[in-house]
């Protein structure tokens, strides 16, 4: 598991421009040894909360018959799907083509429909759970604008029942879980694997990547103007995240010339932006803004993953093309704050046919549980302005592209042979209002099926309550 | 009675003055949901005129001169109603100035009149008629007591007499809200609410005496209680967890006039026998299935179902959400219906339950909310089956009216239809 996760960062780091990860390791062959703090500053452990999870124990699996989306935009009408071993060991057109174990558990899926594990690029689930009482309130750190220095895996509650309702009801296998937008630099986002847990080590999704939630616009300036400091205004808001970035790209010159005396868990984790190996999650709303936050990743090097809540991405489609940036949107939800005021519901569509990346996100517990749903909507929308988008097509803004979004698409997303065994089992069509998951997996285990009230999982703060163990 | 008699002739004068720019339509060849609950109808026909829907269903025929409309097999409904809403209350929730659904420093409560504010220019209003509603029972207004105000039964057409009917129903929280709103706990909500009733009835019986000198309201909210202790308004309470929905069903011991609607009612499934018995409307929350708070402890999907199936008077209401979502939550008890162990509603069900069913709970069954015949012409034609998520609006007429479906939204939509600038800035397309 570490070794994967070490590739996974030099590969990121690889890929984007201006990271000096592999240059300023062979400067330091020149130099003399370094002092202890140095050292100390330099080689701590980047990953001291590491992954507890292992897979559960699965068998084979084989689903004939159903209509299968794979999550890459392909669609196999009758298609077959087989798990094996934890993950996807083969899909396509006819059992013949697959090399099923002679145990293998077989499924009728006739009238079915199967996709790739759902997975939410936006979720508070566990920093904000339910019961949503004051003292659950943990998902904002609002006590300075910049915290990249906090960790939303610090704050998961792995007791929230929002985990069940949203594999039950929504598919959902793997999940980005944010900070709030309360601040400027909000803090790290850990992936989780949706599996229930005692710690939250237990769903650390391994070798995912960590995020750096940002926010632009209205809520940094409104808290912290609110508290009479720092930012205010719009343009407080940028002068606090360049000050930030210039501090943080110093940080990392040092670091690179083996200068640093001390760690600093703030720098610690926008150096890693830097670096590449932490993804920026940028919460914004206005189309204006995201170009300045795009020309702001430009001056310091780094990159946008995914822009949040994007509800005038349409208006930018060709720039966010451009930068390959996704955009984290709901279908038709808007018009609740200024900043969200020209959300249309032909958003996600206008950004498909401009050719953007589409995510379609929560930010919400109940929402987690109807992402499908969201993208169904979107989908009516966008025919009815003639742009026409294939169900597999729309199945990918749920997959594969928030896998992308959330730096797991080579590891979950979609059924492609070697991948994960993160599948859900519908009982029609998931873009049907009339449909609901039917089986869960994740990593080949099944985690759910609706036919069997003990493969359901009950959290510790619902037992002895009314309504134990029920449909939900 | 007089205040009712006087509202009905008022609106009467108000449907007349409607009606005369309303024309005579039929619909014909439409896929027919008359909205009381029965299946659609293939190849029905609705004809409306002067404003009212005159005869829905399969065999109408299209009077000579009525402008006839080929749906073309197309699905026809009633227009959506919505209980409990802020609707041309807010511009944008976030924005004070543009929001009037709160006066928590006003010295009054029980009798703010929500028809005063009422926008109907108002975006929200425009958007979710766009998304076939039609009627909006409007409610509440937060104040710093346990009342919400004299809630507004609204039309959303496109013209300036948004207003069915003005405070028409009153609105009181006594769950968590009113507790934290009337001192800190659920036993000071009821303290409240028995002395703002008793200041009402003793002004029911003396309305020109003096007041005692140890009253709590202000005579306006007192005066504007009469009508609930004396059962011509109804008293929409909200409450959310199985034991405090049993004390408002007790409630009618002590005010035997009340007439109650419960609003919320997310563990409403626990008490469903009870709830059946009492005949008082609920308009559920749907979909609520996390433990929320601890009054949402026993939530579940299937709560709008069990109470149908225990035969609770129950529609859907207080989304706390869009208005142009019924038809997702409603689509979604229907789904329920395929899940082993769940209840939900059958299709004609959990139309009826944002359509009929929250207008009788208002009390206005009669009026509108079906196509059944008198009821105002307020009708949608929609690109397929109107509870599914692909599906869009095509057209939409209230009283009789066609109305216009464009938006702030869809003048966006126009002009972004291409993100790239032409031989001029975007602000010189439209």
């Amino acid at each position: 598991m570490r070794k994967a996760g070490i590739l996974v960062a030099t590969a990121l780091a690889l890929v984007l421009p201006g990271t000096g990860a592999l240059a300023a390791k062979d400067q330091d062959k020149d130099k003399k040894e370094p002092s202890a703090a140095v050292k100390a500053a330099r080689d701590f452990n980047k990953d001291p909360y590491p992954s507890t999870y292992k897979p559960y124990p699965g068998r084979a699996t084989v689903i004939v018959g159903a209509t299968v989306f794979d999550g890459t935009g392909k669609r196999f009408d009758k298609g077959v799907v087989l798990l094996k071993d934890g993950k996807v060991a083969g899909i396509g057109g006819s059992l013949a083509e697959l090399d099923v174990p002679a145990d293998a558990v077989r499924i009728d899926g006739t009238g079915k429909f199967v996709t790739p594990g759902i997975i939410d690029a936006h979720s508070h689930l566990g920093d904000y759970p339910s019961p949503g009482v004051d003292a659950h309130s943990d998902g904002n750190e609002m006590t300075d604008p910049a915290t990249p220095n906090v960790w939303a895996e610090h704050s998961v509650w792995p007791q929230d029942a929002g985990f069940s309702r949203a594999m039950a009801n929504g598919g959902v296998t793997a999940l980005l879980v944010l900070p709030g937008s309360g601040n400027l630099m909000g803090g790290r986002g850990v992936v989780l694997k949706n599996v229930p847990s005692r710690t939250v080590q237990g769903m650390k999704f391994p070798a995912a990547p960590y995020s750096l939630k940002m926010a632009c616009g209205e809520n940094p300036k409104r808290v912290y103007g609110s508290k009479g400091r720092a930012p205010s205004t719009r343009m407080g808001n940028f002068a606090v995240n360049r000050e930030t970035w210039i501090k943080a790209t110093e940080y990392r010159r040092k670091r690179d010339e083996g200068k640093l005396e001390s760690r600093d868990l703030k720098m610690e984790t926008l150096a890693g932006v830097l670096d590449g190996t932490i993804l920026v999650q940028n919460h914004c709303y206005r189309a204006d803004e995201m170009a300045l936050v795009l020309d702001m990743a430009k001056e310091f090097g780094y990159r946008v993953s995914t822009f949040h809540h994007g509800v005038e991405s349409y208006k930018i489609g060709d720039l966010l093309k451009q930068a390959d940036t996704c955009s984290a949107v709901w279908a038709d939800w808007g018009g609740f704050k200024m900043e969200a005021y020209d959300a249309i519901p032909e958003n996600a569509g206008l950004l498909f046919k401009a050719g953007a990346c589409v995510v379609i996100h929560s930010d919400d517990a109940n929402g987690i549980q109807r992402l499908p749903q969201e993208a169904a909507k979107a989908q009516g929308d966008a025919r009815r302005i003639g742009i026409d988008i294939a169900d597999a097509e729309v199945i990918r803004w749920l997959t594969l592209n928030p896998a992308k979004a959330i730096g797991v698409d080579k590891l979950t997303g979609s059924l492609e042979a070697g991948k994960a065994g993160d599948m859900v089992l519908w009982n029609g069509n998931p873009l049907s209002v009339y449909s609901r998951p039917e089986k869960v997996w994740v990593d080949g285990a099944l985690l759910f099926d609706s036919s069997d009230r003990k493969r359901r999982p009950v959290s510790d703060f619902e037992l002895g309550q009314p309504g134990e163990g029920d449909v939900k | 009675m007089k205040r009712a008699l006087l509202s009905a002739v008022a609106l009467t004068v108000v449907l007349a003055a409607t009606a005369t720019q309303a024309q005579d339509v039929a619909i014909t060849n439409a896929r027919v949901v008359i909205g009381d609950g029965s299946d659609p109808i293939a190849n029905g026909t609705v004809l409306v005129r002067a404003g009212k829907v005159v005869a829905a269903g399969a065999g109408v025929a299209v009077p000579a001169g009525v402008k006839a409309i080929d749906a073309q097999g197309k699905w026809v409904t009633p227009g959506l109603v919505v209980a409990v809403t802020d609707l041309g209350l807010v511009d944008v929730g976030a924005v004070d100035d543009s929001n009037d659904s709160a006066a928590g420093k006003s010295p009054f409560s029980a009798s703010l009149d929500l028809s005063t504010a009422i926008n109907p220019d108002a975006q929200p209003i425009k958007v979710s008629r766009a998304g076939g509603v039609t009627r909006a029972a409007v409610a509440p207004i937060g104040t710093n007591t346990i009342f919400g105000g004299q809630g507004a039964v609204i039309d959303l057409g496109a013209d300036p007499q948004a207003v069915t009917v003005p405070r028409a129903f009153q609105y009181v929280e006594l769950g968590e809200t009113g507790a934290s709103r009337a001192g800190g706990s659920r036993v000071a909500t009821y303290a409240e609410l028995h002395n703002a009733l008793g200041e009402a009835k003793e002004i029911s019986l003396a309305p020109a005496g003096a007041r005692r000198d140890d009253v709590l309201l202000t005579r306006r909210d007192a005066q504007a209680l009469v009508p609930v202790v004396t059962g011509r308004q109804p008293l929409y309470v909200h409450v959310e967890r199985a034991a405090d929905i049993r004390m408002v069903l007790g409630l009618r011991q002590e005010y035997p006039a009340l007439r109650l609607v419960i609003v919320g009612a997310t563990e409403g499934w626990l008490v469903a026998g009870e709830l059946a018995r009492s005949g008082v409307p609920v308009l559920a929350t749907p979909l609520n299935d996390l433990p929320d708070s601890f009054e949402q402890l026993g939530s579940t999907q299937s709560n709008v179902g069990r109470m149908k199936a225990a035969g609770v008077r129950v529609s859907l209401g207080a989304f706390f959400d869009q208005p142009r979502y019924a038809p997702q939550y409603a689509g979604n008890l229907v789904a329920l219906t395929r899940v082993p162990g769940a209840s939900g509603l059958s299709w004609g069900q959990a139309f009826a339950a944002i359509s009929s069913g929250p207008a009788e709970a208002m009390g206005m069954g009669e009026r509108f909310g079906s196509l059944r015949p008198g009821r105002a012409g307020d009708v949608v034609i929609w690109d397929g089956d109107p509870l599914e998520l692909t599906s869009g609006v095509v057209k939409v007429y209230i009283d009789g009216i066609e109305q216009p479906l464009d938006n702030h939204q869809t003048r966006l939509r126009d002009r972004y239809q291409t993100p790239t600038e032409g031989s001029l800035p975007k602000a010189y397309d439209w």
